[in-house]
């Protein structure tokens, strides 16, 4: 009944309950950067739980950088940027309407999103024989060896600095988090590029895609403060 | 609108007649509706936390352990503790009037985002049956508060799925704050201005902030929790090197902002409610809408008065208590303001009015009793002791509760468009206030006695505090039977109501249904008036 | 109800005195806003009540003076508030230097106490009435909170750290001791009795069984026991009232019976294999409440409890 007072034509893609297009493109926007903010804070107890216990505990936190794997971790780094990028360009040509190069943007998204699995895998299982994964996996005296094994030079390790166990707790929840948050991504892109298959964007129209990728650079950036707070310190 | 003729004689289809179908309530987008799921689930909530408040207010009634055991007593006061935080007065005015009214006050056909609205009802009900589920599965028994080490390293319960069952019920918080924020960013219809705005649209505003911001951050403490518990990682435990005490930092964090997410949306409720009864203006309207942000802001640096005798810094402790102190200053200015409100009015002592007018006599203590423990020397006395469960209790139950009750009577006519007895209201309204102030305010005396909270069993001195307190907590539960008894007879026996019975001002009042239609309005909505412009003599013509 | 119902706290200090000024203020304060404001609430109402049903009031302006006002007077009222609780609250801070220090751990559900010459206590904590009181305290579970109420004093008692409490008893008589921080089944059952006694007494109370409790472990086995005995077991294994472990002192080599329903010989392997893992076998009719002193005592120390509970059966 409303609707037929309303003196403009409604897209196909506008829900009932906008007034205007404008309002709903607005609408989900601010959404989307609310959900981001609230993402934040998220991660902000974290990063809050991380600052403290660096502070209380300097030595475990250098021991346990030192050692991590920094060739992994920058290869890994430049993979995310890259997807990033690629998601970029996703984007870019939704503004074109470019169905098929979307298409390939996000299969090239999904792909080194996997390659960073691929990687964090190979880091896991090292923690995992090297006994150290906390309260599932872990044994002191595999631990002591291995930090001995990555110290720095001039550094040496008699004993294990107090609240290791603390980092590597924090070690894996951090990055854990973040590749439940990559996995979520993975699902998110899958249905996006279903609904692209399907046509349902075009170039003025493709809200998705874009919110996606505000999304996806986040789960980036997060990993750009994890990778120096967890690997070079 | 051809057919406009037909609904003359025949009524017209409104948002409870469209469709009686269990799967057209369960799978429907409209926000009515997804508030009328949230008020059933949530007065069996709050039914369940009553009843576990009667039984361990029954043993507290002597001294000695004679009707439950120390652990029932113990996973009692905890299912009470986190039943009523979590899942009635965080949700109850946003998920119920919030939902139902802030698209109807402001103009809009719905909310921003319908379906993550009814996606936010489902997480609060996978939430809700995950910790009943804890709770009947054998029972939690850490308190509400979660405290770690006990809760992750000793208590012999079920920590890991209650604490996940709060984890996800906090999403459909943040969900449901989101989703307000936009709407009342974005949704605004044609004329309403911010400062056109009803007060309970900024309450509903600042709460909603709070929500976005706070909740994700007890998320990821609970998380920290139950992987501590589960996996065994060392993040709180101190025999791995972690530290107690930065989990209350995390927890308070949110929890305290989380009394605002409570007690702000009550703030709304009675600033409509004290308007339409006095036929007035809010008096200063501009400084209770921006009290209410202000009061969502400070209160996020003020967590730390929790834990002044935690081992935290003195000096983190002092700073904690200055603010504390000043986040009572934007609370009394909305007291001073409602009072002003009545001044020269024309003032009826109608059911919501009661209930009101009770709210700001309760919330007064509550809110003084706050100065005793935001004072650093006092506070070291009184805190964990049944001081502190008295001043909460008069904020939360005296202050948000009486507020709900306010508002459900309020727009009650609205939502169902029936009339409830308006004698029986006020007999409930008047049984819940002596109740509760014969329940909670002799547990100010044993606490400054000393008699610490969560206790079991205890000296014989407190004993005669503890029994006026038990008495009233039965007198009290007599009131709000006699509340739901009327409000559920209304549905049967209630007379039908027009549009404004109350003669209010808002849009819900006059330009929508009693109840409302599908889409809210039937004709475009465009405001030329001012908020509580008592003086426009339209809201008189309909009953 | 009988007319002695206590309506406050007992005072032991001039600093229990000095937060009961902060508490009286704080009170008048607050009793004449609420008696205030409802008075004028309540005379609003009447006053102003409805007459006509088509009544309409003229509307007020909003001023700013009573914002003004609103803001001020609380603000001004609060930061007295304020200063004088945090004055109070940081002269008390620190503990005199010539405080008697006394160590008190928590432990699920039991304070256990250690005086300067070693003499031990459970629960209860004895002082010298006029001397302050220097409790250094940490906890082997859980967060504990140690509350004297009649002192207006509460710290909670961490594990992995220590803090302070102290106080100044200033007369002689007896006080509630509470754990005031949630901490399981029985954090009810975790308080005791403070004992003000003379200088004299506490002296005389010190060396009464001092000399037992003092005797370095490994000197007599039996004794060393006895005091582990009482420092770790006695509140719920001596047949103490409302206690919640079964009285064992002479109950070594008799057979005990389980909850399972089976019976089983109390013999050194039992024993020590109870402290270990308590749960293992129940003792018939009570809860399976006790911990592990797994960490908590070595080999010798449960050795040494062996001994005493083997002499206590002679």
């Amino acid at each position: 009944m409303s609707h037929a007072t309303s003196d403009h034509a409604h897209k196909p893609y506008q829900q009932h309950h906008f007034e205007s297009m404008q309002q709903q493109t607005q609408s989900t926007l601010l959404g989307i950067w609310l959900f981001m903010a609230q993402e934040i804070l998220f991660f902000g107890g974290l990063f809050a739980a991380y600052t403290i216990y660096r502070i209380l505990h300097p030595a475990a936190w250098e021991a346990g950088a030192a050692s991590q794997n920094l060739l992994l971790g920058t290869i890994n780094t430049i993979v995310l940027i890259g997807s990033s990028l690629s998601i970029v360009l996703a984007v870019h040509a939704a503004r074109h309407a470019d169905k098929a190069k979307v298409l390939k943007f996000f299969s090239l998204t999904l792909f080194l999103g996997l390659v960073f699995f691929g990687i964090k895998y190979v880091e896991y299982s090292a923690k995992w024989d090297h006994h150290m994964i906390p309260g599932i996996r872990w044994d002191d005296h595999h631990a002591l060896h291995t930090l001995q094994q990555h110290a720095h030079a001039g550094q040496h390790l008699e004993e294990l600095p107090s609240g290791i166990q603390l980092y590597y707790s924090l070690y894996f929840v951090m990055t854990g988090m973040h590749a439940l948050h990559m996995i979520i991504g993975f699902g998110l892109a899958f249905w996006i590029m279903a609904k692209t298959a399907k046509g349902c964007f075009n170039e003025e129209y493709y809200p998705h895609i874009e919110y996606f990728g505000i999304y996806w650079h986040f789960v980036d950036v997060v990993w750009i403060f994890l990778f120096p707070l967890l690997y070079l310190v | 609108m051809n057919d406009a003729a037909v609904s003359e004689d025949a009524p017209r289809i409104n948002y409870l007649t469209n469709g009686f179908s269990v799967k057209s309530w369960l799978l429907s987008v409209d926000h009515k509706r997804i508030g009328i799921l949230y008020l059933i689930a949530m007065t069996c909530f709050f039914a369940l936390g009553a009843v576990a408040a009667g039984l361990f207010r029954l043993e507290l009634a002597t001294a000695e352990a004679d009707v439950l055991a120390n652990d029932t007593y113990n996973k009692l006061f905890t299912a009470h503790g986190i039943i009523m935080v979590f899942f009635f007065l965080i949700p109850a005015v946003p998920g119920v009037l919030g939902n139902f009214l802030v698209p109807i006050m402001i103009g809009a056909k719905d909310v921003a985002f319908p379906r993550l609205n009814l996606a936010s009802w489902y997480i609060y009900m996978a939430g809700g049956l995950t910790t009943l589920g804890a709770i009947m599965l054998g029972g939690i028994d850490t308190g509400w508060t979660f405290y770690t080490p006990y809760s992750s390293v000793y208590a012999d319960s079920n920590v890991i799925m209650a604490g996940t069952g709060v984890f996800i019920t906090g999403f459909s918080s943040i969900l449901t704050g989101l989703n307000f924020i936009v709407t009342i960013h974005k949704m605004r219809a044609p004329g309403m201005t911010w400062m056109r705005l009803p007060l309970f649209i900024w309450a509903q505003y600042a709460t909603s902030i709070i929500n976005v911001l706070g909740t994700p951050v007890l998320a990821i403490t609970l998380l920290l929790v139950v992987f501590e518990r589960g996996l065994g990682f060392g993040i709180f435990d101190p025999a791995r090197g972690g530290d107690p005490v930065l989990y209350q930092h995390l927890f308070w964090f949110y929890s305290h902002p989380a009394v605002y997410i409570m007690i702000l949306p009550g703030f709304g409720v009675v600033s409509e409610v004290i308007a339409c009864f006095s036929r007035k203006r809010i008096y200063g309207y501009e400084f209770v809408a921006f009290s209410s942000l202000a009061i969502a802001g400070i209160g996020f640096f003020v967590w730390g008065h929790h834990m002044f005798v935690s081992s935290q810094s003195e000096y983190a402790a002092l700073i904690f208590s200055a603010l504390t102190f000043l986040v009572g200053i934007p609370t009394a200015i909305k007291i001073f303001n409602w009072t002003a409100t009545l001044y020269k009015g024309s003032v009826v002592l109608s059911a919501p009015m009661l209930y009101t007018l009770g709210f700001i006599g309760l919330f007064l203590v509550g809110g003084m009793t706050g100065l005793f423990l935001a004072t650093m020397a006092t506070n070291v006395h009184l805190t964990d002791t049944y001081f502190v469960v008295a001043h909460f209790h008069y904020v939360m139950v005296g202050g948000m509760m009486m507020a709900w009750l306010a508002g459900l009577h309020f727009w009650w006519p609205k939502m169902f468009g029936k009339l409830y007895n308006e004698f029986w209201a006020k007999v409930g309204a008047a049984v819940i206030f002596f109740g509760f102030n014969f329940t909670f305010f002799p547990q100010f005396i044993a606490g400054n006695m000393g008699m610490p909270r969560r206790y079991h069993v205890y000296d014989l001195d407190y004993q005669p505090f503890q029994m006026l307190s038990t008495a009233g907590a039965f007198l009290m539960g007599t009131g709000l039977l006699i509340c739901l008894i009327t409000l559920v007879m209304s549905l049967i026996t209630g007379k039908k109501c027009g549009r404004n019975p109350f003669h209010a001002t808002g849009l819900e009042w006059n330009k929508a249904d009693s109840p409302p239609d599908t889409h809210n309005f039937t004709e475009p909505v465009n405001v030329d008036v001012e908020a509580y412009d008592y003086t426009d003599e339209r809201i008189y013509r309909d009953a | 109800m009988n007319t002695a119902v206590k309506t406050s706290p007992d005072v032991a200090s001039d600093y229990a005195q000095s937060v009961d000024a902060l508490y009286a203020y704080l009170l008048g304060v607050s009793v004449f806003f609420t008696v205030a404001i409802v008075a004028v609430i309540i005379f609003f109402t009447i006053r102003y009540q409805r007459r006509k049903a088509d009544e309409v009031p003229e509307p007020t302006k909003d001023g700013k003076l009573l914002e003004i006002l609103g803001s001020v007077i609380p603000f001004i009222l609060v930061m007295i508030m304020f200063f004088w609780g945090a004055k109070l609250y940081f002269d008390a801070r620190l503990p005199p230097k010539d405080a008697i220090e006394i160590l008190v751990t928590g432990k699920q559900w039991m304070w256990k106490v250690q005086h300067p010459n070693g003499k031990r206590e459970i629960n209860d904590l004895h002082v010298p009435v006029g001397t302050p009181i220097k409790l250094t305290m940490t906890s082997e579970d859980v967060i504990h909170s140690y509350f004297l109420p009649s002192f207006r004093k509460k710290m909670d008692v961490l594990p992995g750290k220590y803090t302070q409490l102290w106080f100044l008893p200033e007369e002689e008589g007896e006080h509630h001791i509470f754990c005031a921080e949630y901490c399981g089944t029985e954090h009810s059952l975790m308080i005791g009795k403070l004992h003000i006694v003379s200088p004299e007494a506490y002296e005389a109370w010190l060396s009464t069984g001092g000399a037992v409790s003092t005797v370095a472990a490994g000197d007599d086995p039996v004794l060393a026991g006895k005091t582990l005995f009482e420092a770790n077991c006695t509140v719920c294994h001596s047949g103490m009232p409302g206690a919640i472990g079964p009285n064992i002192l002479g109950a070594f080599g008799t057979e005990r019976q389980l909850e399972s329903g089976e019976s089983i010989l109390m013999d050194e392997n039992y024993v020590k294999n109870s402290m270990l893992n308590p749960n293992e076998h129940i003792a018939k009719g009570y809860p399976a409440a006790m911990t592990s002193f797994k960490g908590t005592l070595n080999n010798t120390q449960m050795g040494q409890i062996i001994q005493y509970l083997k002499s206590a059966a002679e």
